[in-house]
């Protein structure tokens, strides 16, 4: 039982010197983590920090003895209350899990068995391990329900994993994690997938139940801002190594190594940085969308009565949550969801509802960006086929000439020349991006519809991106329409922005205008909710909320 | 051992050889056939010796020499009809996932229909009505899985065409024909080659099977489907003539399977690991 | 859902009325003049005018068609050519041969697969999951001819296990029939069993690497709990789909088998007439495998849909 167990004293968990190895298909043995160290008190939470392939959750798996397939821990000791837990055997490793040690994955959604009610699923560790029966582990449920603030407490656990909210079922997974009360908490980026409005109330819950419990916890992610909330320490890792390891206040304002200072310089950037300046030429903007309605499969409205103005060399951001309509009005613009009512103007001419009625003229002199360069490239083609082909379709250029222009294109967008005939598995994720605007600027348009562009890069390579399409606005003139949920990000590259909900734009304006008091309730709350990397943040905007709520 | 510059597993090249054994012993049987195959040589269910390896047949034919022969019509009657279904049914498959729409609906609601039934039901019943020529017989089998390849190729061809670079492709204003060629079916011919293989397999049994209940390869031509029809009856006698034709069928069945569980096992994998 | 449900029963009733069309049209009207097809070198005009007379081919094909449709309801499916008996008695018994074939072979097939299946995604990459997927594959590969003369050859032959032919007499018990057709139900297991297994490994394989399965071994879960809890519940819908599709295997190799084994089945009953083109048999038998065929996949349709959760428990 709970009491017997040497509940919150002293060191919990002591890593040293870990090491996990993965083994490819080709038999090559790949080191994933490489002999990082760190400790963990009772009731400490550890920030582990760190861009995609830095090895922070395979560090957390390890914390309760397990890796992937495919993967093995191959060094080290991992002690747990002082007693190496890779010596346990299959039993021992059972009794470790979900007991003493519990996991809490970043999409509950994929995590929830779907044939399973919630409580059926929450009570499951207690009830297998004997910690509880099943009364006493059904009342606890409630009450773990209750503190994080679910509704209806009582009933809640009731339901299907697909019958709740993503940040309910979030919610959920904790109390399923906390119900046989564990000395350590592993949280795997459990908010990325949220919404930012959801996260903060998601992130205050988690951060209510491990002080109140007394909870050690690792907690991963790779945003500062939210570490910076919850973790007294913080990790930061690079490529499997450790970078450095301290106390969170010290790490977040005096980082020692350039890595670190890199990583907060570009979160202080998108917390601070100015608001950029406008290009506008002309009066006449170059894209007009009036009270545009759009809709999918002719009765799910999502696009409803939409007026934006671009103008040229200017860049407009549209934000807004998942589910706004955001991605769908990029779409109706392009021509691929063709609108209902409305009108889309382009440098004075309306263009067809379609895309197929529309010319090739047309087409050239708007593109588009997508959120992943992954499948936005063709994999069977070389950079040569890619970038070219633009030059070749709408120019009717010959071989020669296009190569030049490619090579052209590719010096500028900092991709070395001798990767023209390399197909895009063999780039990383930002190179692969670069070659994506290369492809949108070789038509030579006067807009760009970027959608999404930098969501699926770490901050650091979507900085860069960030900056190159800057540049590249400043070289040419072209303007942008900027599709996003991320306020860091429109502040860096907008000077114009509209705030869309529920397919309505309910704000839109020059940024600083929008940006600042008064503003919409709603552009309100999604500013109030983007973390901070001030520690109290998220205590100041709780007890705000509250007094105003 | 590399092979286009992919890695051989052991039993790839074992399946690799098993097919070039068996194609070859087909394309060649007139030069190393040791015997006339039509030519009765001796008695009846004569027991495999120097001269004759395999034995001899119901009437004293060289047994591996008819095999040997027998493997021309096994194996280019499948291949025909193969090709016949790859060639219906990418079409159509492509043109339901690129054009979607009444024409989509329109292709799969008949594949449904014909896939309602057994395949076997559906042969039988056209054999019954076109009669048991081998054209009929070519023609029916590869109508038949052409309606199975329109559905893995339509739904290959559906998976690459909603992503991103067909989307690029289709606002750069790109033709149809751009679209399908260039986008599309470089990166379905992986997919589509192992299911070549796959169809092969079956189509070969099929038409095994059709000429061992005699509504297949008619006398005098025989396959080894037939050949084990033809030599059944010795088999209550002991006699395992007709395993051999039989042997020959599932032995090229085999090689076949192996070198596609080999496609399949490459790639399924993901391709590039510094996504 | 139960409106999903009576979309797929009117769909399932849909197919069955257009592949009833299809089967006319293919025998009776798109080869042309059949009776002279099915007489061949014997087409003398006495006879093909018998031939015509006997199928009403003076008539148009759409009233002959709805007179056959109606008439096959009733059970009523005309007169052989070849015997000139009522279809419906030749059919009759034949029909009972095959389905306590067919049942025998998957009374014994479905468990051990979807076990031995299941132990396979289990003990995955295991000596025992490769020795499965070789052997299977063999299987796979083999002809049912094949399988069934080995069979034959060896433990009728060689050790007179069991009868090489399967007869058939009423006065059996119970007990013989299982015996004398102990070899045409294995030899149909050995097929179906490998395709069973390897589509039940990959299926549940599939939900095996759901995040939901790590999820439980995170929880400390034993293997045993995991898999019978929270994979299996899951694998249910693939499984019935996998169940219902071999039975389809089923249905098309007792044809083969039923040629191996003389045994006095639908499937050869259907073979002899199509080679005799003996046209009211053969549509008969194409309607009763299609109804079965059907059948089945519309059961596996429904039993999947009412294990779905999401459809079980809607928002």
């Amino acid at each position: 039982m709970a009491q017997m167990r040497s509940k919150a004293e002293g060191q919990i968990l002591d890593v040293r010197n870990l090491r996990i190895e993965a083994v490819t298909e080709t038999g090559k043995r790949v080191t994933l983590v490489d002999d990082v160290s760190f400790t963990l008190d009772a009731g400490e939470v550890l920030g582990l920090i760190g861009e995609s392939g830095a090895g922070k959750s395979t560090i957390g798996l390890s914390a309760l003895v397990y890796a992937r397939t495919g993967c093995q821990i191959a060094g080290g000791e991992i002690l747990f209350h002082g007693r190496d837990v890779r010596q346990l055997d299959m039993r021992g490793r059972q009794n470790l899990r979900g007991v003493r040690v519990a996991y809490i994955a970043q999409s509950a959604a994929a995590a929830f068995n779907p044939a399973h009610t919630l409580f059926d699923q929450v009570t499951e560790v207690a009830l297998q391990h004997g910690v509880m029966n099943r009364a006493q582990a059904r009342r606890d449920a409630v009450r773990l329900f209750g503190e994080l603030e679910l509704p209806d407490p009582e009933t809640f656990g009731n339901r299907y994993p697909h019958q709740v909210s993503g940040g309910q079922l979030q919610r959920a997974m904790a109390a399923m994690a906390m119900i046989a009360r564990p000395d350590l908490l592993v949280f795997d980026e459990p908010t990325t997938a949220l919404d930012v409005t959801t996260q903060v109330e998601v992130l205050a819950s988690f951060k209510k139940l491990i002080r109140e419990h007394r909870t050690a916890a690792l907690y991963i992610t790779h945003d500062l801002a939210v570490v910076a909330q919850v973790a007294d320490r913080i990790m930061v890792l690079r490529g499997g190594k450790m970078v450095e390891q301290g106390p969170a206040t010290r790490i977040l304002q005096k980082p020692e190594m350039d890595y670190t200072r890199m990583l907060v310089a570009e979160r202080v950037a998108a917390e601070q940085s100015r608001f950029v300046e406008g290009h506008a030429e002309g009066d006449r903007p170059i894209l007009e969308v009036r009270n545009v309605v759009a809709a999918y499969r002719g009765t799910i409205k999502v696009v409803d009565d939409v007026s934006i103005d671009v103008q040229r060399g200017d860049t407009l951001a549209i934000v807004g949550e998942s589910g706004s309509g955001k991605s769908s009005l990029a779409r109706v613009i392009v021509g691929l969801l063709p609108r209902q009512q409305g009108n889309v103007v382009f440098d004075g001419v309306t263009l067809r509802p379609r895309l197929q009625d529309r010319s090739k003229e047309q087409l050239r002199r708007i593109q588009m960006i997508y959120q992943m360069p992954d499948v936005a490239l063709n994999p069977r083609h070389t950079l040569l086929d890619i970038i070219g082909r633009p030059i070749q379709f709408y120019f009717g250029k010959g071989r020669g000439e296009v190569r030049a222009r490619v090579e052209d294109l590719m010096r500028q967008i900092d991709l070395p020349a001798d990767y023209i005939n390399r197909r895009p598995h063999e780039l990383s994720g930002g190179q692969k991006q670069r070659v994506c605007i290369a492809r949108a600027l070789a038509a030579e348009p006067e807009i760009i519809i970027c959608d999404e562009v930098t969501s699926a890069l770490d901050p650091l390579v979507s900085d860069e991106i960030l900056r190159l399409l800057r540049r590249i606005q400043d070289e040419t003139g072209v303007a942008y329409l900027f599709i996003t949920h991320d306020l860091g990000t429109v502040r860096r590259v907008a000077n114009k922005v509209a705030v869309m909900l529920k397919g309505k734009i309910v704000a839109s304006g020059p940024t600083e205008q929008v940006f600042s008091p008064p503003f919409h309730p709603y552009t309100g709350l999604l500013l109030s909710s983007v973390p901070e990397m001030r520690p109290d943040w998220l205590d100041e905007v709780l007890s705000r909320r509250r007094k105003a709520g | 051992m590399k092979l286009f510059g992919l890695r051989l597993t052991s039993t790839a090249l074992v399946g690799i050889f098993i097919i070039l054994a068996c194609v070859g012993g087909a394309v060649f049987a007139p030069w190393i056939a040791p015997h006339d195959p039509n030519l009765p040589l001796g008695g009846r269910w004569g027991p495999p010796s120097a001269e004759h390896w395999l034995g001899l047949d119901q009437i004293g034919r060289d047994m591996l020499s008819r095999i040997l022969y027998g493997g021309r019509i096994s194996i280019g009657l499948a291949l025909l009809a193969t090709v016949l279904a790859f060639v219906v049914g990418i079409v159509t498959g492509f043109a339901a996932a690129v054009f979607g729409g009444w024409v989509d609906i329109a292709f799969s609601r008949i594949a449904d229909v014909v896939l309602s039934i057994p395949i076997l039901m559906s042969a039988l019943i056209i054999i019954s009505g076109f009669g048991t020529t081998t054209t009929v017989l070519v023609l029916t089998i590869g109508f038949l899985y052409s309606v199975l390849v329109f559905r893995v190729a339509r739904a290959v061809a559906m998976n690459i065409a909603v992503l991103d670079y067909v989307e690029v492709a289709r606002l750069r204003g790109e033709g149809l024909m751009w679209v399908i060629l260039r986008e599309i079916l470089p990166n379905a011919l992986p997919p589509l080659a192992a299911e070549f293989g796959l169809r092969f397999c079956f189509a070969f049994l099929f038409i095994a099977a059709l000429s061992f209940l005699g509504l297949g390869v008619q006398p005098p031509d025989a396959d080894w489907g037939s050949m084990v029809k033809e030599s059944a009856l010795a088999i209550p006698a002991g006699i395992a003539a007709p395993l051999y034709p039989a042997a020959a069928i599932a032995l090229l069945t085999i090689g076949v399977n192996l070198v596609v569980d080999w496609l399949l096992s490459i790639y399924s994998r993901p391709q590039g690991e510094n996504a | 859902m139960l409106k999903l449900l009576g979309q797929r029963l009117a769909l399932g009733f849909l197919t069955l009325i257009v592949v009833s069309v299809l089967i006319f049209a293919v025998t009776e009207w798109l080869p042309g003049d059949i009776a002279t097809n099915i007489l061949g070198q014997q087409a003398t005009p006495e006879n093909v005018a018998a031939i015509r007379a006997e199928l009403g081919l003076d008539r148009p094909p759409q009233e002959r068609y709805v007179e056959w449709l109606l008439g096959a309801v009733q059970g009523d499916f005309g007169q052989s050519l070849a015997n000139k008996r009522p279809v419906g008695d030749v059919i009759g018994p034949r029909l009972w041969n095959t389905l306590f074939l067919a049942v025998y072979a998957a009374v014994v097939a479905v468990p051990l697969s979807v076990l031995l299946g299941v132990l396979a995604a289990i003990y995955r990459n295991s000596v025992y999951d490769r020795a499965v997927n070789i052997g299977t594959l063999a299987a796979i590969s083999m002809p049912e001819f094949f399988i069934g003369y080995i069979l034959i050859l060896f433990l009728a032959v060689q050790f007179r296990w069991f009868p090489a032919i399967a007869t058939f007499k009423p006065e059996q018990s119970f007990g013989q029939h299982l015996y004398s057709t102990f070899l045409p139900m294995l030899t149909l297991v050995l097929v179906v069993i490998a395709h069973m297994m390897r589509m039940t490994r990959t299926s549940v394989l599939a939900v095996m690497s759901s995040p939901y399965i790590e999820m439980a071994l995170l929880k400390g879960l034993s293997k045993s709990r995991i898999v019978v809890r929270h994979a299996l519940p899951n694998a249910l819908a693939p499984i019935i789909n996998v169940i219902a599709l071999n039975l389809a295997y089923l249905i098309v190799g007792v044809v083969v088998v039923e040629a191996v084994f003389t045994y006095n089945g639908l499937g050869r009953l259907m073979v002899d007439a199509v080679s005799k083109r003996d046209v009211p048999v053969v549509q008969a038998c194409g309607l009763i495998f299609a109804v079965v065929f059907i059948g089945l996949n519309l059961i596996a349709d429904v039993l999947s849909i009412l294990s779905n959760p999401r459809l079980r428990h809607p928002r």
